[in-house]
């Protein structure tokens, strides 16, 4: 397996589009900390952007790249690798240089600009988002043969998460504003992996208090130690579930 | 020997195998013809592993080998048109399946007689089609398998690499190896097959030694001989 993982990142790695992809990050987070005076308004800035292109990029970048390994996937089928070592190994590969150009494109200037806490909590749950969507990208493409679909389909998920779905949700909340609905407002989040992690961040910023009669409901169940806490195991059931389900159908796909 | 039992399998509507039950004997060259899409590729691809049959078995050394990863380190692999990734060079594609493979005991007579050795470090995709299928050759005789598929091995090879092929093909088979080879081109086969497998629409003709065909047609080339046979039964 280690073997796989290791051509996989090396195949990656020569392509030059994830080294783009980290180039693209870094200016992107040297500049938001250059623009705003203090770092914790920049931080503020690199977290909205980070939450909508890393899921896009990474659900992008992962569907064409195992799209475009399927005879390199044949290949590996007709050895004696079992399959379920393959399709992990495409995983862990993906995500290590996913990971590696996140971590040095937002990981670095945060450490060297904005070294604390929150940080901290920004490059990890960077690298869960990555982990995440590289996940939905893998169910995507193994459910579907067409590779102009999957990739559609990828872009879609990717839409869905981060406009839709709050479209969706608001509307919810207008419609219900006269109940009592907070409970079933955390439970959507949760369904949401980019909203659980804006939350996540958000919530350790202090600029929860922008976010009204709501935001003191998350305030109030996840600005602890255990709300947190949750929120990284929602984050992590978001990376395991899809990547299971893909590696069950994996297992009794033909090629 | 590679046993074959009952076995279907659909995609969708389509029927690509239909209860193929049949037998393939060590020490033989085995022609798999019949027209497109009449589950050639399929048979050969559930061999391999590459797909799931819905039902039936495939028996390799008395055990059923579907679903059997480890039975692929005796199969070698020649695909139709084989792609690579494309960043990599000759020699990474050769140094990576040698090294996740790790076996000591190779057979490099392919890459030696096409002089792979030289292009080593030319990337996948410059390659023309007819050395990517060098490649392929090469990687699939490298391992000293005992049973050889081969789909459309000389498919853009030029004369001579066709004639080196060949030779080593027969090679195998007089070491007892079973050859499996897909090939529409009846004429190339007639020098290297001592038996022939026909398909149609998922179901299985015949499977016949190439001294029974001439029998039965009076003709001499495989090519003469198949098509009086399926004069002779047309099927509708």
């Amino acid at each position: 397996m280690k073997k796989i993982i290791k051509y996989i990142i090396a195949d990656i790695l020569r392509s030059k589009i994830i080294i783009g992809y980290a180039v693209l990050l870094l200016m992107i987070s040297l500049t938001v900390f250059n623009l705003q005076p203090s770092s914790g308004k920049g931080l503020l800035s690199l977290i909205s952007i980070v939450l909508i292109i890393v899921p896009l990029i990474s659900i992008i970048f992962s569907t064409i790249y195992i799209y475009n390994s399927r005879e390199f996937i044949e290949l590996m089928v007709s050895q004696p690798i079992k399959r379920k070592t393959i399709w992990l190994s495409f995983y862990m590969g993906i995500s290590a240089a996913m990971s590696l150009a996140f971590v040095i494109g937002v990981g670095l200037p945060v450490m060297i600009y904005s070294c604390n806490a929150i940080g901290i909590l920004l490059i990890i749950v960077g690298v869960l988002q990555t982990l995440t969507f590289i996940s939905i990208a893998m169910l995507a493409a193994v459910y579907s043969k067409d590779k102009a679909r999957g990739i559609g389909i990828g872009v879609l998920i990717w839409l869905y998460f981060c406009l839709i779905f709050d479209g969706f949700v608001l509307f919810l909340l207008f419609q219900f504003q006269d109940y009592q609905i907070d409970k079933l407002a955390l439970i959507l989040t949760g369904l949401n992996p980019i909203d659980i992690s804006r939350i996540l961040l958000l919530l350790k910023m202090d600029a929860s208090a922008l976010m009204g009669y709501t935001g003191a409901v998350f305030r109030a169940s996840m600005g602890s130690q255990a709300g947190t806490l949750a929120g990284i195991v929602d984050l992590l059931a978001w990376i395991v579930i899809p990547l299971w389900l893909s590696l069950r159908k994996f297992r009794k796909k033909d090629l | 020997m590679i046993s074959i039992q009952q076995l279907t399998k659909t995609f969708g509507k389509l029927t690509a195998l239909d209860q193929i039950s049949t037998e393939l004997p060590d020490s033989t060259c085995l022609a798999l013809i019949g027209p497109n899409g009449s589950g050639k590729t399929t048979l050969a691809k559930s061999i391999l592993g590459i797909v799931h049959p819905d039902k039936g078995q495939i028996i390799y050394k008395g055990k059923n080998i579907i679903g059997d990863f480890a039975f692929k380190s005796s199969i070698g692999y020649m695909p139709q048109i084989g792609r690579y990734p494309e960043n990599m060079t000759i020699g990474q594609i050769l140094d990576m399946i040698k090294d996740i493979r790790g076996e000591k005991h190779l057979d490099e007579d392919l890459s030696d007689a096409f002089s792979l050795n030289k292009l080593l470090h030319k990337t996948m995709r410059s390659l023309s089609g007819g050395t990517t299928q060098k490649v392929s050759a090469a990687l699939a005789f490298l391992f000293n398998p005992e049973v050889l598929m081969l789909d459309e091995p000389t498919a853009g090879l030029d004369p001579v690499a066709q004639g080196i092929l060949k030779e080593k093909i027969l090679l195998e088979k007089s070491k007892g190896k079973l050859i499996v080879i897909t090939s529409h081109i009846l004429s190339e086969l007639d020098d290297l097959v001592s038996a022939v497998l026909y398909m149609q629409e998922g179901k299985l003709l015949f499977n016949k030694t190439i001294e029974q065909l001439r029998e039965q047609t009076g003709q001499v080339r495989l090519s003469s001989a198949i098509a009086q046979i399926m004069q002779s039964n047309p099927i509708s």
